[in-house]
């Protein structure tokens, strides 16, 4: 019988280009377009050049966001890198105990925002929570980790580590598989303690273990958005309004396409040059380390 | 310190560490078998004195459980098949094939992973309500019907399976739609169950997406069920809320303990 010619690649990519144009990429440019534009989703859109950024450079509204955003980010990609590795290194071991609580860190990576949302805004309530219960056995004041704008921020990102540190751990235990136990043997031999096994041998490894983990906590951070509407609404004083919800207050409370889609094309934009500078500054690193 | 200390000092920090993301889950369980006064009473006791299922009766009359969670998996496993039935064809074409375009293709779902969702979704949304589209399975569905990482996985898998299976298989007379699905889909079952759960496990769990596209009940998902508990006032009646949580893990908690492993490796880690 006589081999059939391959039916046409692009009929086998059709498919998924065609979804991928509809959904990822127009929509892009439709942002950019519809940034340019007031429009409030009743009456006809406006077309009022780049007056939606204008307003919100001049409020300094955009800019809050966007510190905002990038120290909640610094938070959790460091909460979940240091968590990560430092659990990854202490339960890297065989036998049960260590598997189950393998199992029970990672379980939170998987179970929905909306529980662990949920979960921590009763079991820190100011009131009526676990750990206020605990304050009043202790004799110690009553503390609200959602009242003061300086700790709402930071209470968001510690759920946000709780909840993604199993992530960050099984990637490095994956990266700890390419270290060479015989490495580690030759450096102990050569009087290496623990400390200098991690700094010399360890760690120089796991540098592209880090570099992942790192860019997609970042990701993650960025993309945070269900820990702020259920837990805080952005308040109190919008200390933590983070970028995705700012986009969605502007619409579906303000009613403000041009405005969520001019907040929409920053997001992108610095989503996408912090991600870039982060690999350049781990692959930088990685240079200079093969150097010394 | 000797080995025998140093072995016991790191099974008391293991036993710490699980505690810290164990204890949560015994509080959430616990408060939802408790009545009101238990939970404002003795908010950290991990017992209930008098047990009831009085919570759970609340969830079940306030929402509609049993439809949400119909939205919610019938929603997911679609999802999860159609990027599968989706990225494998365009893998093939991507690892497999050599034509013209091949580069600028690949090129183009590489970028694509550089766009979340929360980018897209006021022009998508937009886009959905002006073809009416909003409040239907398919505004919750046809956005995530290609996964870029799941298209890149199948490529990356395919790139390590030996040509000579499909030369094989083309001298025997097989269409493409067969190598693709009838003896590719097998060869890369790992990778493909890896890629079903993570997806299924994402979209059970995500309120973002829904909570846009959805502004009634009709294909409403029980995420955003469960937060609305919250939303409607149940004041300090925590255990009602504890309940929904409950009721809204035990699919997926009950799936991990099941295929942890495959999940595992399907956000590239090991267990």
């Amino acid at each position: 019988m006589r081999p059939r010619t391959p039916s046409s690649p692009w009929i086998m990519l059709g498919p998924s280009l065609a979804l991928l144009f509809v959904f990822v990429v127009l929509p892009v440019g439709l942002a950019v377009y519809e940034s340019f534009f007031q429009w409030d989703l009743l009456t006809d859109p406006i077309y009022v050049q780049t007056d939606n950024y204008r307003a919100l450079a001049e409020r300094r509204e955009l800019l809050h966001i966007v510190w905002r955003t990038l120290s909640f980010s610094v938070m959790v990609v460091a909460g979940a890198m240091s968590l990560g590795l430092g659990l990854a290194m202490l339960l890297n071991r065989r036998g049960r105990l260590f598997a189950f609580a393998r199992a029970a860190i990672f379980s939170a990576y998987v179970v929905s925002w909306v529980a662990v949302a949920l979960l921590f805004m009763w079991l820190l309530d100011a009131d009526h929570g676990v750990f206020a219960a605990m304050l009043k056995v202790l004799h110690l004041p009553r503390f609200g980790f959602f009242a003061d704008p300086n700790t709402a921020l930071a209470t968001l990102a510690g759920v946000t580590v709780w909840k993604i540190a199993g992530y960050a751990m099984v990637v490095f235990l994956a990266g700890l598989q390419s270290v060479p136990p015989s490495l580690l043997e030759a450096a102990a031999l050569d009087g290496a303690g623990r400390f200098s096994q991690f700094r010399f041998v360890i760690w120089p490894l796991l540098r592209p273990t880090a570099s992942f983990v790192a860019t997609t906590s970042l990701v993650i951070s960025f993309q945070t958005f269900d820990v702020v509407r259920i837990m805080t609404q952005g308040g109190p004083a919008n200390a933590t309004s983070l970028f995705v919800y700012a986009i969605y207050e502007q619409v579906f409370l303000d009613l403000s396409v041009g405005k969520a889609s001019a907040i929409t094309v920053v997001f992108f934009v610095v989503l996408v040059a912090v991600t870039s500078l982060q690999l350049r500054f781990w692959s930088a690193r990685a240079r200079s380390e093969r150097r010394t | 310190m000797s080995p025998r200390t140093g072995y016991l000092v790191r099974m008391g920090l293991a036993c710490a560490a699980a505690l810290v993301w164990l204890a949560p889950y015994a509080w959430m369980v616990t408060t939802s078998f408790k009545p009101l006064a238990e939970v404002l009473e003795h908010p950290a006791a991990l017992v209930p004195k008098s047990p009831t299922a009085a919570a759970y009766r609340e969830v079940f009359s306030a929402l509609p459980v049993g439809h949400y969670m119909l939205v919610t998996l019938v929603m997911a496993v679609s999802i999860a098949l159609l990027q599968i039935a989706l990225a494998l064809p365009a893998g093939y074409a991507l690892a497999k094939l050599h034509f013209a375009g091949r580069r600028l293709a690949f090129g183009l779902v590489l970028a694509c992973l550089l766009v979340p969702a929360q980018v897209t979704f006021v022009p998508v949304f937009l886009l959905f309500a002006k073809v009416g589209l909003v409040n239907t399975m398919p505004a919750l569905v046809l956005p995530f019907a290609v996964s870029a990482l799941g298209t890149f996985m199948v490529r990356q898998a395919l790139m390590s399976v030996p040509d000579e299976i499909i030369e094989a298989a083309r001298l025997d007379g097989a269409s493409e739609a067969i190598i693709i699905y009838r003896i590719l889909g097998p060869v890369l079952a790992p990778t493909l169950v890896s890629l079903f759960l993570v997806s299924f496990v994402f979209h059970y769990n995500d309120y973002f997406w829904p909570l846009v596209m959805t502004t009634n009940d009709d294909v409403r998902t029980l995420p955003l069920g469960v937060a609305l508990l919250r939303e409607q006032g149940t004041g300090m009646r925590w255990h009602i809320v504890m309940a929904g949580n409950v009721i809204l893990s035990l699919p997926v908690m009950l799936l991990f303990a099941a295929a942890q492993r495959h999940l595992v490796r399907g956000v590239g880690g090991r267990a």
